[in-house]
């Protein structure tokens, strides 16, 4: 069984492309990762595709296919849905398909239209993630449904809005840099905490923008890389993935994330590590506190401890473990089928050294993934490792 | 779907509620579920029984949204909340109580409510 290496990969800028198709948006992704990794198109045997609302915001189904010709790839392509996690998901298929021997070479990516529709309409399209009839019909909109779990949190464990506000602060300054980032803005934990309220106790800082972009990534076989020498030092040694009920209601714990919890623990035993190990992440902060349950489930802090750990700096990039350092997708922007290979991208890049954050994590080996589709009934987290 | 199709076990759920027999789905585990449900997806039991809902229950979270989706545009600000019936929980949206007032652990009833902005059927909590 071969880990899959990761020869190239390629991000669009994050923010608003209104007027961009969802197949150019990955077609400038799809074909610089493949020209990043150097190899011949023509080895690439399979894509694997994350998109979530393009039937709402495109009116176009069947996006494989579509996706492929769009990066002039003839190759089975499959299109996942996750919610949010589709890319982390579609991530998943590729790393199975390479370790089962079945290809050498496939491409993974993901893209988001979701600007075009206008933010009413798109807050219409994420809610579809939950549960038309228990939740949706009871008015939820997915800034609801963390605010829910963001309360039950407050009421169990303690903390507050302002140690929210610290999370948001951290991954705005952790994005000043990033020039895909659909923020590059100071705020202070005044602005957040004084900001608008979206779904109490969330506000408009809490909540991650609405975005349009595309990601891609080619993984190979460790021999194909090492036979054609490619630069690919990093490679995705655990994947996991966990599920959990769709609606909150039907969860014992409005708290916690047990499907983070399982993709963890799966992914740790499949890489042979543990979250100690683990140098930095890049976790699925569609709200301030989906960083807090993700830290938690992925094992560097205790249930009710996460919450402290912007505010106490241990997870700024100046911390001991630093989280998000590409802005999240609080700043860096969350076009959902996209985001999972933008975080997978984010991981490699600060790995090898050249994200311009990597100065942050320097000689670092390992580092994680988590995307989470819904209110995290989806999960899949994936450990990086810098091979060679 | 057409127009006048109804959700099947939803909707008949909710018509229990309007004539006072609400009820949920419990397992020979007592674990409790909203129809439709075949299998329980905790202990994969396939013996479900109808239970009579509790009279009240609490709400175990609360939220108030300001940025509805256009469904909801005329409803906002609106609190939607999960309350905890004992074996089962639901989500609904609070009626009769300014949202300021309302705490985890207060106590409601389960009723059928309407939506303002297209006055479809909604699941909506009372004080008790």
């Amino acid at each position: 069984m071969s880990d899959p290496r990761i020869a190239g990969a390629s991000v669009t800028h994050f923010g608003k492309h209104p007027e961009r198709t969802g197949r150019d948006l990955f077609a400038e992704a799809g074909l610089e990762a493949l020209s990043q990794a150097g190899i011949d198109p023509d080895d690439a045997e399979a894509l694997y595709y994350g998109n979530f609302m393009g039937e709402l915001a495109e009116h176009q189904g069947h996006q494989g296919p579509l996706m492929a010709e769009a990066i002039g790839l003839d190759v089975p392509a499959t299109r996942v849905e996750a919610a949010c996690a589709s890319a982390g998901t579609a991530v998943r298929e590729a790393v199975k398909t390479i370790r089962n021997g079945e290809a050498e070479v496939v491409v993974v990516g993901g893209a988001e239209r979701m600007t075009n529709i206008g933010t009413a309409a798109a807050t219409d399209a994420l809610a579809i993630a939950a549960d038309d009839l228990y939740e949706v019909r009871a008015g939820m909109t997915f800034p609801g449904a963390y605010a829910l779990m963001a309360r039950s949190y407050f009421d169990q464990y303690g903390g507050s809005h302002e140690d929210l506000a610290h999370i948001a602060v951290k991954n705005h300054e952790h994005a000043l840099v990033n020039e895909h980032a659909q923020i590059q803005k100071e705020i202070t934990v005044e602005d957040a905490t004084e900001a608008p309220t979206i779904a109490s106790p969330l506000g408009l800082y809490d909540s991650c923008p609405i975005t349009d972009g595309a990601a891609a990534a080619v993984l190979t076989t460790e021999s194909y890389a090492e036979e054609r020498d490619l630069d690919a030092p990093v490679a995705i040694t655990g994947t996991g993935q966990g599920g959990d009920n769709l609606a909150l209601q039907d969860r014992p714990h409005l708290a916690q994330t047990p499907a983070a919890d399982k993709a963890a623990d799966e992914a740790y035993e499949d890489a042979g590590v543990g979250p100690d190990d683990v140098d930095f992440a890049e976790v699925h902060d569609c709200f301030t506190i989906a960083e807090v349950f993700a830290i938690e489930s992925l094992g560097f802090y205790e249930r009710g401890e996460g919450i402290a750990a912007a505010r106490n700096g241990e997870t700024t990039r100046d911390g001991d473990r630093p989280i998000n350092l590409s802005g999240g997708l609080k700043a860096k922007g969350h076009p959902v089928g996209a985001t999972g290979v933008a975080q997978l991208a984010t991981v490699a890049w600060l790995l090898d050294g050249s994200h311009p954050r990597a100065d942050a994590v320097p000689d670092s080996t390992v580092g994680v993934a988590h995307n989470a589709g819904g209110t995290v009934a989806s999960t899949t987290v994936h450990i990086m490792e810098v091979r060679e | 779907m057409t127009e006048s199709a109804q959700d099947g076990e939803y909707d008949a759920w909710l018509d229990s509620i309007e004539s006072d027999n609400g009820y949920y789905l419990e397992c020979s585990n007592g674990h409790g579920w909203l129809p439709p449900r075949r299998v329980c997806p905790r202990c994969h039991d396939q013996d479900l029984s109808e239970v009579d809902l509790p009279e009240s229950g609490e709400i175990a979270s609360h939220t108030t949204i300001t940025v509805p989706t256009p469904q909801f545009e005329d409803d906002a600000p609106y609190v939607t909340a999960i309350a905890d019936f004992g074996p089962v929980s639901v989500t609904g949206l609070v009626r009769d109580v300014d949202p300021d007032d309302v705490s985890i652990g207060d106590v409601v009833g389960l009723d059928v409510g309407e939506r303002v902005t297209t006055g479809e059927r909604a699941v909506v909590f009372r004080p008790r």
